[in-house]
């Protein structure tokens, strides 16, 4: 962290040698910014170029991912049979998972998977949140390398439990073929079925998640971008639509908040579903 | 990382983002945290203290009833030992009860006898003190009529009356005697 801080300091002396500083960037505008795909691709804090290239993202993706587990440890050390409010607050994130979304999609099966699917909800939810903390101001999910992951991790979830269960035979059967339809119809079902199955189910995944994320941030910095010109550039009535813009980048804030929570819901639920389809007897 | 590289890195991405590498474009940062502060500041003074009171509630509940639990649980053990020590108790005084009432038999036993002993020795008494008067009655009055029949007799047989009582009664005191003395000396 002392070196990256440096970077900072040494980056604004370099800065202000040629233009405005970090912070008076801050409180002037020089014209309006509108965000672009460059957002997700910061410049690189090392290994520029090569696969260990380490951005600013990379960085809120360990941050996120300590926080969380720090957060965690904590409770988990501190644990008693009568919770106190931390602990309460905890529990409660833990019996969302275990009450809305393990049981009601997989029943008394689901216990052995709650593990997984509490550590994919609770980093999912880390991840995302991290696009409206200050100094953070990205998702760690908003670059599609951590949801694909993520969705992979379930892919060989569902898949390896499928076949550990059924054999690879009666996976296949059982998933591609499924009973109850006329023989001819295989012929279409069967294709859409595979599509599904191996390919569909985590490319979904992955790509719900990073779309919501992209999308939340383009939104949210397109807002305090408009925000930024309106109320330093922009002059007389103009100036009064920075309240608008502000308005409306606090609702989104708001709105990617929920987000946040939403797809972090929907990835696990789905990863329950599709587990629970991956065990069934036949459906 | 020198600042040359970040300078050429900040010149590769151009002026749209201005090539800070560790934080966020200046008016993401400015905004977001305008309103993350308003956020904060209504969670802070409005939502948590509400969740808190609700998990503090919920904590005392779960607290209450562990107690209300252990409560409940010491006065059962506390109902058992009584009992049991309440059985012990009342197994003690039977015990006690029925030794005293063998004691208290034997007693009346005992008691039982030794007046039967008394009454029979009391009977036999008085029937012998009976039997030993009537009999000194009896040899009061033979010694009386024996003489008198004896004298009558003798006065027959002698033709001579023993009428004068002082001699007669020594005759007859001596006849007695000697006839006493023979029975003694037979029995």
């Amino acid at each position: 962290m002392g070196n990256l801080l440096a970077a900072v300091v040494s980056a604004e002396a370099a800065d202000s040698g040629e233009s405005k500083s970090y912070i008076q960037q801050m409180f002037s505008s020089d014209g309006f910014h509108a965000p672009s795909i460059a957002e997700f691709f910061p410049p690189a804090i090392f290994g520029d170029g090569t696969i260990f290239e380490f951005n600013r993202i990379m960085l809120i993706r360990v941050i996120a991912a300590i926080a969380l587990l720090t957060i965690f440890w904590i409770a988990a050390s501190r644990a008693k049979v009568v919770p106190n409010r931390f602990q309460g607050g905890i529990e409660f994130m833990l019996d969302f998972v275990k009450g809305q979304i393990v049981e009601p999609v997989m029943g008394a099966e689901g216990k052995k998977f709650l593990p997984f699917l509490t550590t994919l909800f609770l980093s999912i939810v880390f991840f995302n949140i991290t696009g409206v903390i200050p100094f953070l101001n990205i998702a760690g999910t908003s670059l599609i390398g951590l949801p694909l992951v993520m969705a992979l991790w379930v892919y060989v979830m569902y898949l390896y439990q499928g076949v550990k269960k059924h054999g690879l035979g009666g996976y296949l059967k059982n998933s591609l073929f499924p009973p109850g339809v006329p023989k001819p119809i295989y012929i279409l079902l069967t294709p859409i079925e595979a599509l599904q199955v191996f390919i569909l189910r985590p490319a979904t995944l992955a790509l719900r998640l990073a779309a919501n994320m992209i999308a939340g941030h383009l939104l949210l910095v397109l807002c305090f971008a408009a925000t930024q010109y309106f109320f330093f550039e922009a002059a007389g009535a103009m100036k009064a639509m920075s309240a608008v813009t502000f308005a409306a980048g606090f609702a989104f804030v708001l709105f990617e908040i929920f987000v946040a929570l939403l797809q972090a819901y929907v990835f696990t639920m789905l990863s329950a579903v599709y587990l629970n389809m991956a065990l069934e007897e036949e459906h | 990382m020198t600042a040359q590289t970040l300078l050429m890195a900040a010149e590769e991405h151009g002026a749209e983002t201005e090539g800070n590498i560790i934080l966020p474009a200046p008016y993401d940062l400015l905004w977001s945290i305008v309103i993350f502060t308003i956020i904060a500041v209504v969670f802070a003074r409005v939502i948590l203290p509400k969740l808190q009171k609700v998990l503090d509630e919920r904590a005392e509940l779960i607290q209450g009833g562990i107690e209300k639990a252990e409560k409940a649980q010491a006065e059962a053990a506390a109902a058992l030992e009584e009992y049991t020590a309440q059985l012990t108790e009342a197994r003690a005084e039977a015990a006690r009860i029925r030794e005293d009432a063998r004691v208290e038999a034997a007693q009346i036993l005992a008691e039982a006898r030794r007046r039967a002993g008394t009454d029979a020795e009391r009977i036999v008494e008085t029937a012998q003190r009976q039997i030993d008067a009537e009999r000194h009655q009896a040899v009061v009055s033979l010694r009386t009529e024996v003489g008198t029949l004896a004298t009558d007799l003798a006065s027959r047989i002698v033709g001579e009356s023993l009428a004068d009582d002082a001699r007669q009664q020594r005759v007859i005191d001596a006849f007695l005697t000697d006839l006493e003395s023979t029975v003694k000396a037979e029995g």
